[in-house]
């Protein structure tokens, strides 16, 4: 069926200027699915709430993302507890993210997967953090708990089990090789290791204070998640941030993306056996972030953006010398990327490794740069634009290879038309106050925040309570959906190559474990 | 490879000096003044993430950059802990990585220090304490010296971790 026809029922939501809610029962629930996956679309999102009380419904929510929109189901289910239909046949990304809604709400999908996965030993099955009842503080003597990988059975095959605790400076996950002399036959993942509970914290802050939370959910992409968070915050009140804001918003994204990228870049190179790259980029970042701590008063920017507009102002000079350095990093990589490609050793590791094919990635729902690198040729910035990027237009970037070259390349196309867009939001800077006072919501509303991060979709679902509290909310890292694409883009290759790939993915831990 | 050589060239050095210590950091005085004497600044760290939001992390890999220049300090990062006489731990620790980390120190060879990284490794920071969070790092292992901050600075760091293998110095408090 085409999807147009779903669109006379949307209503609005408020927040992201794409997004649209949807109320469906549970065969409209997987038709809109299907129809959005028929016209191309993708699964930025999938979360539950539990029954607020004994009789009441709960309800399954699934954020689609198609030509440019952003459509919200919404399915309630009724008591007693009922399941609710897998996604998972259509998206596949959707299988693990309704494991981790089960183990925090209760609320079951009839997927075939009946694994836990959020949770470990910290809780028992039974209790639900987000549906009540539940301790209020940990024992330090959490037990280690049996969970059952899938074995790899047949002659030679043996088990290389990784984690959580890694060999570098990395988050911890657990990575279970199952591998025939050097090559990877299977990669299965276990995360969860760093859950800390940030959707029930979530619950106990007021609405006007979540922001700071949600800058940590995933410290490498806090402008992603704290400007998602108010813009739903925004949505809901009315509020519309000053123009000079939002380009600094805007600023702080961009800024992000070259911190990462850059750090990236740098490691990627080391790697790959070419120390010289992880000095000159890590040389590079630190200038970034000494100019950022010069003109906004942060090295990384876990505290820039606040509900009604940002926590800063730019002074005039300091905005000269922030365009200055970012200018001249520009060049400077420019003279990098020579040097990478012209590097026979570092083409040979990069090359060719970690392959996900468009097809594949299409299937998966590989999203954000790595997707970009895959032929997914999905920015937000550019498809769903939000203020200022409806007057910025950034340029996407999109490559069809989808090996490590292809996402190293990326990140340097991304990377050039990072430095451009700070330059051109340096010089267009509004004039005008940087800060509106925001009024808590008075009734119990659902907001959607959605801002394209570095590394891809940045998802924010808000509900309020109607005395300024927060009823529910769900930050979304790209990193569920991408997460289970790399268990593929490994098959087949070398274990040495496994930190390489990995890395050309850098897929966050703390955004998907919350 | 004229290109790699002549950018090696161009740029020089660029490498500052290390901070001074700071006594206000220490936790608790564990090493002997004949220990220290003995581990020198040839320092060898183990960084775990006990559930942190990789803010830490981000400025941990910083004191790699030719800035910081932590080797040239004698200071280097290991793959296990079995190599390294020190943890430097980021929190809060999750209820699900509490046993990884006490696992993590007991593999770790004596005599050892604990620098605990963070706001959230120092005391839970926003996370607190949890069905999920264990929070501060010192309710897991012994902590010897702790480094606020979100994150804290490379700077900062650099100080936590060389305060740590040094002397309290002469007439400091505490």
């Amino acid at each position: 069926m085409p999807l147009s026809r779903w669109w006379p029922q949307v209503t609005a939501l408020p927040g992201s200027p794409a997004a649209v809610a949807l109320e469906v029962d549970a065969e409209g629930w997987l038709a809109a699915a299907r129809d959005v996956a028929g016209a191309g679309g993708q699964l930025l999102a999938l979360w539950t709430n539990s029954r607020v009380a004994a009789g009441a419904p709960a309800t399954a929510r699934a954020a689609l993302l198609v030509d440019g929109r952003l459509l919200v189901l919404a399915l309630h289910i009724p008591a007693p507890a009922g399941r609710y239909p897998g996604l998972e046949e259509i998206f596949p990304a959707a299988a693990r993210m309704q494991r981790g809604a089960a183990d925090l709400t209760g609320v079951q999908s009839d997927g075939p997967d009946g694994r836990p996965w959020l949770r470990h030993a910290a809780w028992p099955a039974d209790a639900h953090p987000l549906g009540g009842g539940l301790p209020v503080v940990a024992k330090p003597s959490v037990a280690v708990d049996n969970y059952p990988f899938v074995r790899v059975e047949g002659e030679g095959v043996h088990e290389i089990p990784v984690g959580p605790v890694h060999a570098g400076i990395i988050e911890p996950g657990h990575f279970r090789f199952s591998i025939v002399g050097e090559k990877v036959l299977r990669l299965e993942q276990r995360l969860g290791y760093v859950h800390k509970g940030i959707e029930r914290r979530f619950t106990e802050l007021p609405i006007l204070e979540g922001h700071r939370l949600a800058a940590r959910v995933c410290g490498d992409s806090a402008v992603a998640f704290s400007w998602a968070y108010c813009q739903a915050v925004e949505g809901m009140s009315g509020t519309v941030p000053p123009a000079r804001a939002s380009y600094l918003r805007a600023l702080c994204l961009e800024l992000e993306r070259l911190q990462n990228h850059l750090g990236d870049l740098g490691a990627l190179g080391n790697d790959a056996g070419f120390a010289f790259g992880l000095a000159q980029f890590g040389r590079l970042k630190e200038q970034l972030l000494r100019s950022m701590q010069g003109a906004i008063g942060q090295r990384y920017l876990l505290d820039a953006i606040v509900p009604g507009g940002t926590a800063f102002d730019l002074r005039p000079p300091d905005a000269t010398a922030l365009g200055v350095t970012v200018e001249r990093i520009g060049k400077d990589v420019l003279e990098l990327r020579r040097i990478y490609d012209e590097h026979a050793g570092v083409r040979d590791r990069f090359v060719g490794a970690g392959q996900v094919t468009p097809e594949l990635a299409r299937r998966l729902g590989l999203t954000g740069l790595a997707g970009r690198a895959s032929g997914q040729a999905i920015d937000l910035r550019s498809d769903a634009p939000w203020s200022p990027y409806d007057e910025l237009r950034p340029v996407k970037c999109v490559l069809q290879e989808g090996d490590v070259a292809a996402r190293v390349a990326i990140r340097f196309d991304e990377l050039q038309e990072s430095c451009r867009l700070v330059g051109s939001i340096l010089s267009g800077l509004p004039r005008g106050g940087v800060r509106v006072a925001v009024a808590p919501p008075a009734t119990q509303a659902l907001a959607i925040g959605l801002i394209e991060g570095w590394r891809g979709p940045v998802l924010v679902a808000l509900e309020s309570t109607a005395s300024g509290g927060i009823q529910r909310c769900h930050p979304h890292d790209p990193s569920w959906q991408n997460w289970p694409v790399l268990e593929h883009a490994v098959i087949g290759n070398i274990v040495p190559d496994f930190p390489l790939i990995n890395k050309s993915f850098n897929l966050s831990y703390s955004g998907h474990d919350l | 490879m004229i290109r790699t050589l002549r950018r090696i060239a161009s740029i020089g050095i660029v490498s500052e000096p290390p901070p001074a210590t700071d006594d206000t950091l220490r936790v608790r005085e564990a090493l002997q003044q004949q220990v220290l004497s003995l581990l020198g600044r040839a320092l060898c760290i183990r960084q775990v993430d006990a559930g942190s939001c990789n803010g830490c992390e981000l400025e941990i890999h910083a004191l790699n950059n030719p800035v910081y220049n932590i080797e040239g300090l004698g200071i280097r990062f290991v793959a296990s802990p079995r190599h390294a006489d020190m943890l430097l731990v980021t929190g809060p620790v999750s209820a699900h990585m509490a046993t990884a980390l006490r696992r993590t120190y007991d593999a770790t060879p004596d005599p050892k220090l604990v620098v605990a990284v963070g706001d959230c490794g120092c005391s839970g920071g926003i996370f607190g304490e949890s069905y999920a969070s264990l929070g501060p790092v010192s309710r897991v292992i012994p902590v010897d010296v702790a480094v606020p901050g979100c994150p804290p600075s490379p700077e900062r760091l650099l100080q936590g971790i060389l305060t740590a293998v040094s002397a309290r110095r002469p007439g400091s408090a505490g």
